[in-house]
């Protein structure tokens, strides 16, 4: 393959900077193969081909007038979970199945003036609430490692687009490890910020205290080009944080000599996949190669993780899913007699299983008698599990391990067992329980299928991530690899 | 009410005169018409996040400092969860375990009692619900979301009021003060001040408290005292002939003067508060605090100890006065035009009486008042040098109020400046003399009160200019002279 590659942002901002193809051209070759190849990957709800033409052409005529930027045309599909204007936001869910959004997210704002060009909204488990986009009304999302499988959740949609060359980036959401796993599990890198780095202001809560918006793309190259024009200061989100956004592209190739990794000693020990355990000891290796120095440490509290995730999860999830009840908008019951009936109806029709499980656990986490013993008692312990956080990095810089327990597992594999599924982020809540940035990085296979290397870092220490990530990907080739779906063929050069 | 004493405690709602709502940009301002002062956050669109207005919390301080409170240094937002169909979100954003202010007092005096001091339990910041709109919809419901979000500061006292009129005087003295602290207009018709009230009983001597019942939403303060009283009256009879009271929340009704049980529109019995995880901790620094301090004004009670110190005003007239700051300020500002203290009483009467009448008939607040404190100081400042009488005051003051006319300039066109030049009044008193020797022959045998008469008909002759107190000395003058010397042969 010659030329810039059409499939990374990198490549498509250079291409784009010498005139080898234009913003147009980028847009149809994406929305051709999303006519393609989706019906079978169902990464997309909504394609937004007008849209994307519409914004191409003007990134086009806003070159041709000097005033392109490194993203100028530059395609992106949106986790549809972020609100964007004019465009339908459902959550995946049928209760918001006809819901247009009246304005745009912040992330989705910012990511449009620095031209990029939507392409369309992608699918994700219901209400961000899962691990492998099946709960989403719009039908599950098909692995493209093996159509077979999982591309994991709650992101999805958008690390199934990426990987299926159906888009060079996506933007996607973590709460407890969704942009991560889907990124092991699809072969991609996924990046969920600090909390707070990225404003929330349209993004549609789940769990207000976890939800973090991120990027899943091929490289961390691609991410670093992306994340300075999304993340930053917002005074419409209150938990934004008002610290000064670094250079990620320029902090990429600093060497890495003497970096401490911390390991966690028994991380492999239990339940974990032998592929992923050698993956991850051969990733660790490769990062002493290149002057790393690991060191053990201990997070005394890690295996309270998951229980502690879902107890406040769902109780801030009950809260925050109160407003649809039919009322002002959304799915609305017929019929109803009275205005009890109508919440009720309605909210039983239109939520999925997964979601009123979270509901009435949390409304129960949070119910007078029971909410020290519960609510009360996970507070204290997610207090513990930043504790730990805090002291380890007082010894380390970044804290590696394997992003999830295993590869892809199959469609409907564990849609009865809920608990099985709540596993599959064990390695990831720990950062959202603590609010600090991880970013899952592409480490080898297992049995033919992805998986992920998961590098944790200090409060706002992006950079540093990504910088780690991308020397690492400068001496493996595992990012380079292609799902077999992928044809991996550039669009023609204009005339 | 023999062996019973009820005890009462209030629940405050005073909406914040912020500029926009509690947790949104959109316009806090009544009146509007139907969900045109909701943005996308009041109305609950999924993504919108709540910013917390700084004003609403610099409102709240300044509340707790006049009250005595302690400010909380650090506060949280709670959720209070419950569906309703004007509450968009489906929880209310208000505080739970850690409000802005903690205790303080509010002083009550009425009906000459003794002043006694209500303890306050808190005061926290809240968001207002929509407004359900069950008329005009074919049998379905309107909602209008313009209240939604708009800023409350609910006050809170503890169960220490032992009678109906107290209570009102309660609600009474918090409404003096919000207004005065310009936190809230007080406008009870709009809703912006509005009161629950928890109402128990007890025989008279029993520590503990009984089932309590909460009236809800009275606006008026004539309405509190009575449905308090009633539901007193409800109670007791009802514990008396062998039944309980049931805690519940009640309606009271001015037209059929009861109250009845309401089906209450928060029905959950457990709202399941939580911290707000969209919100930040409020840390309310020592600083901010001095800053509010400093710039609190002299409250009501100190403003009227000073004006019964330094103008010498009855208690009665001082608490009027103080009934709200435009009216003080108002009072103070015709003292210092009208010549200083000396003229106090009367400018007092002044404010009190004739202003305050000319208010209330036009339905008008003193701080648009047709006629302003310096035009009426100096009318008073007339008065009280002999200018013109009080009597003749009103003409002019009349006339001010239908015109943006100088009190001088009307006394000189009409021609109302008092006779008070001694051989002139001296003149007319010797006419009447003469002209009614009947009366003063009556007079000069005892007969008092018939000096009014003369009076009166000196103030005739004057076509009502002469001054009266002038005439009345000079008439017992020239009375006295005729005692003592026999009148002159006819």
């Amino acid at each position: 393959m010659s030329g810039p590659d059409p499939y990374t942002v990198a490549g498509i901002s250079a291409g784009l900077a010498r005139s080898e193809f234009s913003a147009e051209e980028i847009a149809r070759h994406f929305l051709a193969r999303i006519e393609a190849l989706d019906a079978t990957i169902n990464a997309y709800v909504t394609v937004t081909a007008e849209l994307a033409i519409a914004q191409a052409r003007r990134a086009d005529d806003a070159r041709r007038r000097g005033e392109a930027g490194p993203l100028t045309g530059v395609p992106v599909a949106h986790k549809d979970i972020f609100s964007t204007s004019g465009v339908r936001t459902t959550c995946g869910s049928r209760m918001l199945a006809d819901h247009v959004a009246a304005y745009d997210a912040t992330a989705v704002e910012r990511l449009r003036e620095s031209g990029m060009v939507t392409l369309g909204k992608t699918n994700l488990d219901e209400f961000a609430m899962g691990s492998s986009t099946e709960s989403s009304h719009f039908g599950p999302t098909h692995n493209p490692w093996d159509l077979e499988r999982v591309a994991g959740g709650s992101s999805g949609g958008s690390a199934a687009a990426v990987a299926a060359g159906l888009a060079p980036v996506a933007t996607a959401t973590d709460t407890g490890g969704s942009i991560r796993q889907p990124a092991a599990l699809t072969g991609l890198t996924g990046l969920k910020p600090t909390y707070g780095r990225v404003s929330r202001h349209g993004l549609v809560a789940f769990a207000s205290s976890f939800d973090q918006g991120g990027l899943l793309a091929r490289t961390a190259e691609d991410i670093a080009l992306v994340f300075g024009a999304m993340a930053g200061f917002d005074e419409r989100d209150s938990t934004s944080l008002d610290a000064p956004v670094d250079d990620y592209p320029a902090a990429l190739e600093a060497p890495i000599a003497g970096l401490r990794i911390g390991v966690q000693e028994d991380q492999l020990a239990h339940g974990v996949d032998p592929g992923v355990a050698d993956a991850t000891a051969a990733a660790i290796r490769e990062l002493e190669g290149l002057g790393a120095r690991v060191r053990p440490i201990r997070l005394e509290h890690a295996d309270v993780g998951i229980p502690t995730y879902y107890m406040l999860a769902p109780a801030e999830c009950s809260s925050n899913l109160s407003r649809f009840d039919g009322v002002r908008y959304g799915h609305r019951a017929q019929g109803a007699a009275s205005i009890e009936e109508l919440y009720v109806q309605s909210r039983t029709e239109g939520f999925g299983l997964e979601v009123k499980r979270r509901i009435l656990a949390g409304t129960y986490a949070l119910s007078k008698g029971y909410y020290d013993a519960y609510y009360g008692k996970a507070q204290r312990l997610r207090r513990l599990i930043a504790d730990d956080y805090r002291r380890a990095f007082e010894e380390v810089d970044v804290i590696a391990g394997p992003t999830t327990p295993a590869p892809a597992f199959r469609l409907g594999d564990r849609l009865d067992d809920p608990i099985a599924m709540y596993l599959a982020d064990v390695f990831t809540v720990g950062v959202n329980l603590a609010g600090l940035c991880a970013v899952s990085v592409p480490s080898g296979f297992s049995d033919g299928l992805p998986v992920g290397l998961h590098l944790t870092g200090n409060h706002l220490d992006e950079a540093r991530l990504l910088n780690v990530a991308h020397r690492f990907q400068q001496a493996t080739e595992w990012h380079l690899a292609r799902p077999p779906v992928e044809h991996g063929r550039a669009p023609e050069s204009p005339e | 009410m023999n062996g019973w004493q009820p005890v009462i405690g209030l629940e405050v709602h005073a909406r914040l005169l912020t500029r926009s709502k509690l947790f949104s940009g959109a316009s806090a301002s009544y009146g509007a018409a139907p969900n045109t002062r909701a943005c996308a956050v009041d109305l609950g669109l999924p993504g919108v996040l709540p910013v917390l207005n700084r004003e609403a919390v610099r409102m709240a301080v300044r509340f707790g400092l006049a009250v005595g409170a302690r400010i909380a240094s650090r506060c949280i937002f709670a959720r209070k969860n419950y569906f309703y169909p004007d509450l968009p979100k489906g929880y209310q954003i208000s505080q739970y375990e850690e409000p802005i202010t903690a205790g303080g007092t509010i002083g009550i005096e009425s009906g000459g009692a003794e002043r006694r001091e209500v303890r306050l339990t808190r005061a926290h910041l809240e968001e207002d619900a929509g407004r359900s709109v069950h008329e005009g919809f074919g049998g379905a419901s309107g909602i209008d979301l313009n209240r939604a979000g708009t800023p409350l500061l609910e006050i809170v006292t503890e169960p220490v009021i032992n009678s109906a009129a107290d209570a009102a005087q309660c609600m009474r003295t918090i409404h003096t003060l919000v207004r005065w602290l310009g936190i809230c207009d007080g406008n009870m018709q709009e809703g912006s001040f509005r009161c629950d009230a928890n109402v128990s009983v007890r025989r008279a001597g029993s520590g503990a408290l009984g089932t309590r019942t909460e009236i809800k939403n009275v606006n008026s303060f004539r309405f509190v005292e009575r449905a308090i009283g009633y539901e007193i009256d409800r109670q007791i009879d009802l514990v008396e002939s062998g039944g309980e009271v049931v805690q519940e929340t009640r309606l009271y009704d001015p037209d059929r003067h009861e109250t009845r049980p309401m089906r209450d529109k928060e029905e959950a019995d457990d709202y399941r508060y939580f911290p707000d995880p969209d919100l930040l901790p409020v840390i309310v620094d020592d600083a901010f605090v001095a800053e509010v301090r400093d710039g609190l004004p002299e409250l009501p009670d100190a403003r009227r100890e000073r004006l019964v110190r330094e103008y010498a005003v009855g208690a009665a007239e001082a608490a009027q006065l103080v009934s709200y700051r435009e009216a003080a300020d108002y009072f103070e500002a015709v003292v210092e035009e009208a010549g200083g203290p000396g003229t106090a009483r009367l400018a007092a009467n002044w404010v009190i009486g004739e202003l305050t009448g000319a208010l209330n008939r036009e339905g008008l607040r003193i701080e648009s008042a047709p006629v302003d404190a310096g035009r009426l100081g100096r009318l008073v400042r007339r008065i009280a040098d002999g200018t013109i009488s009080g009597r003749m005051a009103k003409t002019v003051f009349e006339e001010m109020w239908g015109s943006d006319g100088e009190p001088d300039a009307i006394i000189e066109i009409r021609g109302l400046r008092q006779v008070t030049d001694t051989a002139e009044i001296e003149q007319l008193v010797d006419a009447v003399l003469a002209a009614h020797p009947a009366q003063v022959g009556q007079y000069l045998e005892g007969a008092e009160k018939v000096l009014g008469f003369l009076v009166g008909q000196v103030m005739k002759r004057s076509r009502g200019k002469a001054d009266p107190r002038q005439a009345n000395r000079t008439l017992r003058d020239r009375l006295a002279e005729r005692r003592s010397s026999p009148p002159p042969a006819v």
